[in-house]
């Protein structure tokens, strides 16, 4: 048998020798009570360091640990909306989250991603100069016909002239569970609603109106068998939910 | 896929624990978990998925402490009216308190001491603390093997090989 080294030794104490070695170091240290005294010394240590530290672990944890920090850094909002757009990696997960949980409060009874993506949608699409849509209003038609297409189910932009917003198009979007249709509205000032058609809820369940924030993006949503539909803008909530009604009302035969 | 969030904040207990035997004192583990986390959540995105979130965490949480014992902000403790006041130890009872385990924990190198509870507390085989703490498996098993031979000289009362420094 070999002497022991140090560091097998204190591999011993940790019980990380092989069964073997743990053998030819047990009878080394059985006719050697000095160093014997000192590995059982070290071991008592393990046991009283995790006697006095173990119940840290019990401890309830202070929320403020167990979220994510309020406001995340700004390029992790652009890889958020990016991501979102572009379907999600694993940097897109982590910036999503970290987004999620600044509009935690708001959204926190309603886990569903739904009008968290709405919002992204909207922020990253609504302040478009040049390109806000990809097929505009005045082929209403074909936008009808093109969106129905991918989305598996006639769908018609609601009518909201007599709310004063004009149909300036809409664009396809890669959602969830298949694609997503937007389609953006705007007023004689500019002020630009987007409203989010998703097929591919999986929950196959119907809802009454709600509400979320993220930033100053206002969403109303719900979700109508497996349609979830999402109004977001940046006006008042009061505006806002005037317009979800009229939306809700045009979309519910 | 195994959600990162969850794997991090399953991570919390342990790393609460290893900070409070790391620093002694619960404020000032409380402030160094809370920058771990804080951390942890902003850096999510280049832990990479499959990879060891403990290993990980605990990296963030060594970096924070080295750079905080390099740098030693004034010591405070938060009093209240039921922290009890210690009385200054005198030259008899100073022996006696070291006999106890974490006033002799607080007097190891910062260095000996995350070896040591690396090994003892987290159970991380040799090969995760180095990896963890960034240094080699030889550097880990000779700091192991001081830190452990300190606190058990320190717990008996007797005089250690290095010289502690005397504040008149």
């Amino acid at each position: 048998m070999s002497i022991p080294t140090e560091a097998e030794l204190q591999a011993w104490v940790d019980g990380r020798l092989a069964p073997s070695r743990r053998a030819e170091v047990d009878s080394y240290l059985a006719v050697r009570p000095d160093e014997s005294e000192r590995l059982t010394a070290y071991r008592r240590q393990n046991k009283e360091l995790r006697a006095l530290f173990n119940p840290v672990m019990d401890e309830s944890l202070p929320s403020a640990l167990t979220r994510p920090p309020r406001r995340p850094l700004p390029w992790m909002r652009i890889a958020a909306a990016i991501s979102i757009a572009v379907g999600a990696g694993l940097l897109g997960m982590a910036a999503g989250w970290s987004m999620r949980g600044q509009a935690l409060a708001t959204i926190a009874a309603a886990p569903d991603a739904l009008p968290h993506r709405a919002a992204v949608a909207h922020a990253v699409y609504a302040p478009e100069v040049r390109h806000p849509v990809e097929v505009g209003a005045d082929q209403q038609k074909h936008l009808v016909a093109w969106l129905s297409k991918r989305l598996g189910t006639e769908l018609k932009p609601p009518q909201l002239s007599p709310l004063g917003y004009e149909l300036v198009g809409g664009r396809l979007l890669p959602g969830d569970g298949g694609p997503v249709a937007q389609f953006m509205y705007a007023d004689s000032t500019g002020q630009r609603l987007t409203l989010y058609v998703s097929s591919g809820q999986k929950e196959m369940r119907e809802t009454g109106f709600r509400f979320a924030q993220e930033g100053n993006v206002r969403v109303f949503y719900w979700i109508d068998g497996s349609f979830g539909y999402a109004l977001s803008g940046s006006i008042s909530k009061d505006d806002l939910g005037r317009i979800a009604q009229t939306v809700y009302d045009q979309l519910t035969p | 896929m195994p959600d990162a969030r969850e794997l991090l904040l399953s991570c919390l207990p342990r790393l609460r624990r290893y900070a409070r035997a790391l620093t002694g004192e619960r404020s000032s583990a409380d402030d160094l978990v809370q920058d771990t986390m804080e951390r942890g959540w902003s850096r999510l995105a280049q832990w990479r998925a499959g990879g060891d979130m403990r290993a990980w965490l605990f990296g963030i949480m060594h970096n924070l402490y080295v750079d905080q014992v390099r740098r030693p902000a004034p010591a405070t403790v938060e009093l209240d009216e039921a922290t009890p006041v210690q009385a200054a130890p005198s030259s008899t009872s100073a022996r006696l308190e070291l006999r106890d385990v974490q006033t002799a924990l607080a007097l190891l190198p910062a260095e000996q001491r995350e070896v040591l509870l690396l090994v003892a507390l987290e159970e991380m085989s040799y090969e995760e603390v180095a990896a963890t703490l960034g240094i080699a498996q030889g550097t880990v098993m000779s700091r192991l093997s001081r830190g452990r031979e300190r606190l058990r000289l320190l717990m008996l009362g007797q005089a250690v090989p290095s010289p502690l420094k005397v504040v008149k």
